[in-house]
């Protein structure tokens, strides 16, 4: 039995102590935003907060992060208010969307250390793919985002 | 409504374009002005609605407009852009819209009246783009004659607007609600004409789409992401070698291991079912399994390499021939020559290829995001043995497809799986067997050779193209239509022209990769016509420009990329600028590619300029993001894109040996909408993938004077001084 604390609330998970954060989301909490898609943590369609830093939780064993507070894109906002996302929309951004919820994982992160990035500085601290090519609006979407958390 | 709404939503810009005038909507609606689409968008068994006036709309009695959709939404926007073109006509309130998926099995029972389902060829919008117009203009017009009989009126009196029918002269009005049932039962004489294009006034409009809400928040359900009762999940692994067969499989390791896992053998994959994927795969893992993989089992990719460029030197077959080429080349003043070839790529969509199947007594349920769910349904039933009418496919969003999807083997396994265990199914690939087990795109060559008059005039162009066919059933007379796609019908005219093909296959399974052969084609014949530039000593454009002198649709939009990518103005040492146009999908695009190269030999692309005729465009920020995209795609190929063979096996796996473009990669990007008149409803989708390989080695050459006659640009040699590797 394992302890996790996700989006709020205490969680106690009966598996394997190696099995991977993301299997735990997707099939013991029916937390399914949260994606699978390379399982080598090279893509960050998994990418959740612990403790408010953002790891890739396909290589994250469920036991190296017992008693953790996790948040994943469901736990971001009840209602997509959430600045980041807020700007994801006003930029419409997604395009099939499977990635997504990573790239806004990483870019809620990002912005705490980085709450002003410059173009370059986007480019170095997201390193997500997304293979419908949604990059030049996933970074006007990022500066707006910073904006609307500055103000 | 009130009126302040309706004029506003009725109201629409015109601006001024290249092209003349055409129309472009204004900015967001509202959420409560905009239609909405669920998270599990399908329905599988549609046909007998009430108030259904026809198989693409339903009109419910609380003025709620279903509109099927036919195609797959892979990220492209159709799922919005079809209900825009079909809501244009209806002239219904697209705040009562809600869009779902046409039902594969309703259009597998009455033969295909949604026509095809498939998703690929950039054929969304440009084929079914008139079929949902003339639905929509035909349930209109049904609704109106619904009104005018109640009212004892002649139709001609009436009017439809914002889901309500009207009579002009007494103001009377009926909710399309309350007409449906009628309408549905009204047979017109004849179907009503369409509207032109230039009294749109809901196509045009940068509606946003439907389906992002869900995206934003983890809500959108994808294949992977659906639960069954009952269900296991499975993990599998196939034959590495293609073609191979499984020869034995050694169980004894999973026999202590949790989850309740069950091996399942195919004829030529081995799956593990049991209560959790990371069981289940671990439980795969742990087999010890043998393959019987023949004599493809020594193949490598550096042999067929060399196999289809020698290729290039067999007969073949003329697939097109215009005046004389021999003559022509015999008599020029001057000839240049060369050889260009790629590598097999992957299409590495990011959600690795799933599918739920349910196979029972009397019926297959298959949940699955794919890109052609006539052909899912036929997998479903061949595994299962079911009749095809017994068969329902769910489809779901899907994580992007660019072609993998339009072959889902993914449907066939986990039918056979779910058919031996007696329990519904989910299975999932991994990445490796995602990029192992692909539909790829062809290794193909070609050689090139031009002749030019004295004066520097091109007179004749040559082409030997040695390439596989992804489809067998396609080739007639010994041409695929799809290896010589960009080729055979380029827009480019010169009096003696030929395409010879050469079709080659080896065990490696193709199938189409988005823009199937014009990927690779352009890459070859854009990048060719700047060789002719260079050794008719003119610039790269003046070039295309006189090849395209009897082309005024492409003489503009060669205007507005000049002008929007500064074509000409003076660059930095180490940059360089490169062009490449093409017609394809019933769509003329250009795109200028600005390149720093490094002193090592770095490439970094900083700056793509686009610009497109698509003729009418539905919805402009879904033709400005499918140009964007599709671009990326090209970009990830020519930089990177290479599956390579040893063994008779792929050797790459995931992201870390198959790497694709990130943010660091994308370019500055713009794009530049600049249609020529008339109705055509020309595709975006895939394009965007083709002109920017070229784009990318044409400035290569501008900036370092070193010709990249192959793909990827990743490990060739271009640092300064040195010795380019080709």
């Amino acid at each position: 039995m394992v302890n996790i604390i996700v989006n709020g609330t205490s969680r106690e998970i009966d598996v394997e102590a190696d099995t991977p954060l993301l299997w735990v989301l997707r099939e013991e909490l029916g937390l399914t935003g949260t994606k699978f898609a390379c399982g080598i943590a090279e893509c960050g369609a998994c990418t959740v907060h612990v403790n408010g830093e953002a790891i890739r939780s396909c290589v994250t064993p469920v036991s190296t992060v017992a008693g953790r507070q996790i948040t994943t894109i469901e736990g971001l906002s009840s209602d997509s208010s959430h600045p980041v996302q807020q700007a994801w929309l006003t930029e419409q951004v997604p395009q099939c969307g499977y990635c997504q919820s990573g790239q806004i994982m990483a870019t809620v992160a990002f912005l705490k250390t980085t709450p002003n990035p410059t173009d370059a500085d986007i480019d170095a601290g997201l390193t997500n793919i997304c293979r419908c090519g949604t990059y030049e609006r996933l970074r006007r979407a990022v500066h707006r985002a910073a904006a609307l958390m500055r103000t | 409504m009130n009126a302040i709404t309706l004029s506003r939503r009725q109201f629409v810009v015109t601006t001024l374009t290249a092209a003349g005038g055409f129309a472009l909507g204004i900015g967001n609606l509202t959420p409560a002005e905009a239609a909405t689409l669920r998270d599990r968008p399908w329905n599988d068994d549609s046909s007998g609605m009430q108030g259904e006036i026809n198989a693409w709309v339903v009109i419910q009695p609380d003025d709620t407009v279903i509109i099927r959709y036919g195609r797959a939404e892979m990220g492209q926007g159709s799922f919005t852009a079809l209900p825009q073109i079909l809501a244009e006509e209806l002239e219904c309130d697209w705040a009562l819209v809600k869009p779902e998926y046409a039902s594969a099995n309703r259009n597998f029972r009455e033969n295909k009246v949604y026509g095809s389902l498939s998703t690929g060829g950039s054929r969304a919008i440009r084929e079914t783009g008139d079929i949902v117009q003339q639905a929509g203009a035909s349930a209109r017009e049904r609704l109106i004659a619904a009104a005018a009989k109640r009212w004892n009126v002649p139709a001609s009196e009436c009017a439809a607007a914002m889901s309500k029918v009207s009579h002009k002269a007494t103001g009377r009005t009926f909710r399309f609600g309350e007409l449906a049932v009628e309408a549905s039962a009204i047979k017109l004489d004849k179907e009503p004409a369409l509207k032109r294009p230039d009294q749109y006034k809901f196509i045009g409009r940068r509606l946003p789409r439907l389906d992002i809400p869900l995206k934003i928040n983890g809500a959108a359900k994808f294949g992977i992401d659906l639960e069954v009762p009952g269900m296991v999940r499975a993990a599998i692994i196939k034959c590495p070698v293609f073609g191979g067969t499984v020869k034995s499989v050694d169980e004894s390791a999973i026999a202590s291991m949790p989850g309740g896992l069950q091996v399942v053998k195919l004829n030529n994959a081995v799956a593990v079912v049991g209560d959790r994927y990371f069981r289940a795969q671990k439980g795969l893992n742990a087999l010890k399994i043998e393959w019987e993989v023949g004599a493809a089992g020594s193949t490598n990719s550096e042999q067929f390499r060399r196999e289809y460029v020698e290729a290039l030197d067999q007969r073949g077959t003329d697939a097109r021939h215009d005046g004389n080429v021999d003559a022509a080349m015999a008599s020029a003043a001057k000839t240049i020559e060369a050889t260009y070839d790629v590598p097999i790529i992957a299409h590495a969509p990011m959600e690795p290829l799933n599918a739920i199947a349910h196979v029972q007594a009397d019926r297959v349920d298959v949940w699955v995001g794919t890109q052609n769910a006539d052909v899912a349904l036929t997998m479903a039933a061949q595994a299962s043995g079911m009749a095809p009418e017994k068969v329902y496919i769910h489809n779901t969003f899907s994580g992007g497809g660019f072609g993998r999807r339009l072959g889902p083997d993914e449907v066939f396994q986990a039918t056979a799986v779910s058919k031996a265990v007696g329990k519904p199914v989910k299975l999932i690939w991994t990445r490796e067997e995602e990029i192992r087990q692909g539909r790829y795109r062809t290794q193909a060559a070609i050689r090139f050779k031009a002749g030019f008059a004295a004066d520097g005039t091109p007179v004749a162009l040559d082409m030997r193209n040695s390439a596989g066919s992804g489809n067998p059933a396609n080739v007639q007379n010994g041409v695929d239509p799809q290896t010589i796609q960009g080729l055979i019908n380029t827009a480019y005219k010169l009096p003696n022209f030929r395409v010879v093909s050469i079709l080659k296959n080896t065990h490696v399974p193709l199938g189409p990769w988005r823009a199937p052969g014009h990927s690779q084609n352009v890459f070859f014949i854009e990048s060719f016509i700047d060789e002719m530039a260079l050794a008719a000593g003119k610039d790269p454009v003046q070039l295309r420009r006189e090849l395209l002198a009897h082309r005024p649709d492409f003489q503009q939009l060669i205007d507005v990329l000049v002008e929007k990518s500064d074509w000409g103005k003076p660059m930095p040492a180490g940059k360089g600028r490169g062009v490449a146009l093409h017609e394809s999908y019933e769509s003329n695009v250009g795109m200028v590619a600005e390149v720093t190269v490094s002193d090592a030999g770095e490439v970094k692309v900083d700056r793509v300029v686009i610009a497109c005729d698509c003729g009418v465009v539905v919805n402009p920020r879904g033709v400005e993001t499918q140009l964007e995209g599709g671009m990326i795609y090209g970009l990830s190929a020519a930089l990177f894109g290479n599956i390579t063979i040893k063994d008779g096996r792929v050797e790459q796996g995931n992201f870390d040996t198959y790497p694709v473009a990130r943010l660091k990669d994308a370019p500055k990007t713009e794009v530049y909408i600049s249609p020529t008149p008339g109705k055509r409803w020309g595709g975006v989708g895939e394009p965007g993938a083709t002109m920017i390989q070229p784009a990318i080695t044409n400035a290569i050459f501008a900036a370092t004077g070193k010709r990249l006659r192959s793909l990827p640009i990743k490990g060739q040699d271009l640092k300064r001084g040195g010795v380019a590797s080709l």
